[in-house]
């Protein structure tokens, strides 16, 4: 495995994961606001993740969505937080929100530092949009700050950053790649 | 034989496919053009990665060279060298005249929330700067939404990256 493929692959999934489980909101957010706001972080986070995909792809000559949707549910890496489906629980959204936010964060920092200067490149444009999701975890963690379910879902949800994904991720993956496995051939 | 100089002026007739008061070359989205025997090379710098105008943008360029005569090459670069600082001064005009505030000019930093609650945003539609944030996001991940106390006119606010 490549040094590129083992640095960002997790970091994609991560992503793209966390992209379609933000994206279950759109519609039915407990207000207007959240609405459009889930909505636009989900899109964000899949523009991420295709990006870091090319990158992976562009050394391993193949193609970011075929990196998405080809490979087998158990060769995804993204870790056990992004894939929990929490709507409609927003005390639980938002605690991964903040959780993902500040780890992301870090994540980010350090690619930016990265030698490989496309690496450091993406991380860098990456980072000015990220910058609105974290100003926007951070509203939300001011407040709902003292509040009991928050607090627990806090406390539930922060090891599960650490855990690689579960089998309950092939669900997801059905949904995900249903569309492109309907059409054989097809080139999206 | 097509010149540099050509290729831009064909371009600048490319409007935004999400906001068309504004060419690409307004946006700032256009990095550099190279001429090299009858090929064109166009470096495009995305604005948000999620934007699904991307596509669109790249095959509006690529049509355009052909347009010339060369044989187009627009090699997407996924850096750090877009901002909206890039956005040219008459781009921001036409933003506000089609009622986008444009983008406040971005700091050393990534800016804050406290900057977009407590500084001052103009509305496009009545220049009052009686505004208040209405939400972070709004309806592209280019804008957020604010509302004017003055005029009692929401608006869209070019987010600073």
């Amino acid at each position: 495995m490549s040094e590129r493929e083992q640095l960002l692959l997790p970091i994609a999934d991560d992503e793209l994961v966390l992209g379609w489980r933000n994206s279950e909101w759109t519609g039915i957010a407990p207000f207007l606001e959240e609405d459009v706001a889930f909505s636009s972080i989900a899109q964000n986070e899949i523009g991420h993740a295709r990006a870091l995909y090319q990158l992976v792809a562009e050394e391993l000559g193949t193609t970011a969505d075929e990196l998405a949707f080809d490979r087998s549910p158990d060769e995804y890496r993204h870790s056990h937080l992004v894939e929990l489906r929490l709507v409609p629980d927003w005390a639980r959204t938002i605690a991964r929100h903040v959780l993902y936010e500040e780890a992301d964060a870090k994540r980010i920092a350090a690619l930016k530092a990265s030698d490989d200067v496309e690496v450091a490149g993406l991380a860098a444009k990456i980072d000015r949009e990220e910058a609105y999701h974290r100003m926007h975890a951070g509203m939300w963690r001011e407040r709902l700050q003292g509040e009991p379910r928050f607090a627990e879902a806090l406390e539930e949800l922060r090891p599960l950053l650490d855990e690689p994904g579960t089998t309950e991720f092939a669900e997801l993956w059905e949904e995900m790649t249903m569309v492109r496995r309907s059409v054989a051939g097809a080139t999206w | 034989m097509v010149t540099e100089a050509q290729v831009w002026d064909a371009l600048a007739e490319i409007a935004d496919p999400e906001i068309p008061v504004i060419s690409l070359v307004e946006l700032g989205v256009v990095r550099d053009v190279e001429v090299e025997n009858g090929r064109v090379r166009v470096g495009f710098t995305p604005t948000f990665l999620g934007c699904p105008a991307l596509e669109v943008m790249r095959d509006q360029m690529a049509a355009k060279v052909r347009e010339l005569g060369a044989e187009p090459e627009i090699e997407v670069i996924a850096d750090d060298s877009w901002s909206t600082d890039r956005i040219t001064p008459e781009g921001r005009e036409k933003l506000r005249d089609a009622g986008f505030a444009p983008p406040a000019p971005r700091g050393s930093a990534a800016p804050q929330l406290v900057q977009l609650q407590r500084g001052t945003f103009r509305c496009p539609y009545c220049g009052s700067t009686d505004t208040k944030l209405e939400n972070i996001f709004g309806p592209t991940p280019c804008r957020s939404l604010r509302y004017c106390s003055s005029c009692r006119q929401p608006f869209e606010q070019f987010k600073t990256i």
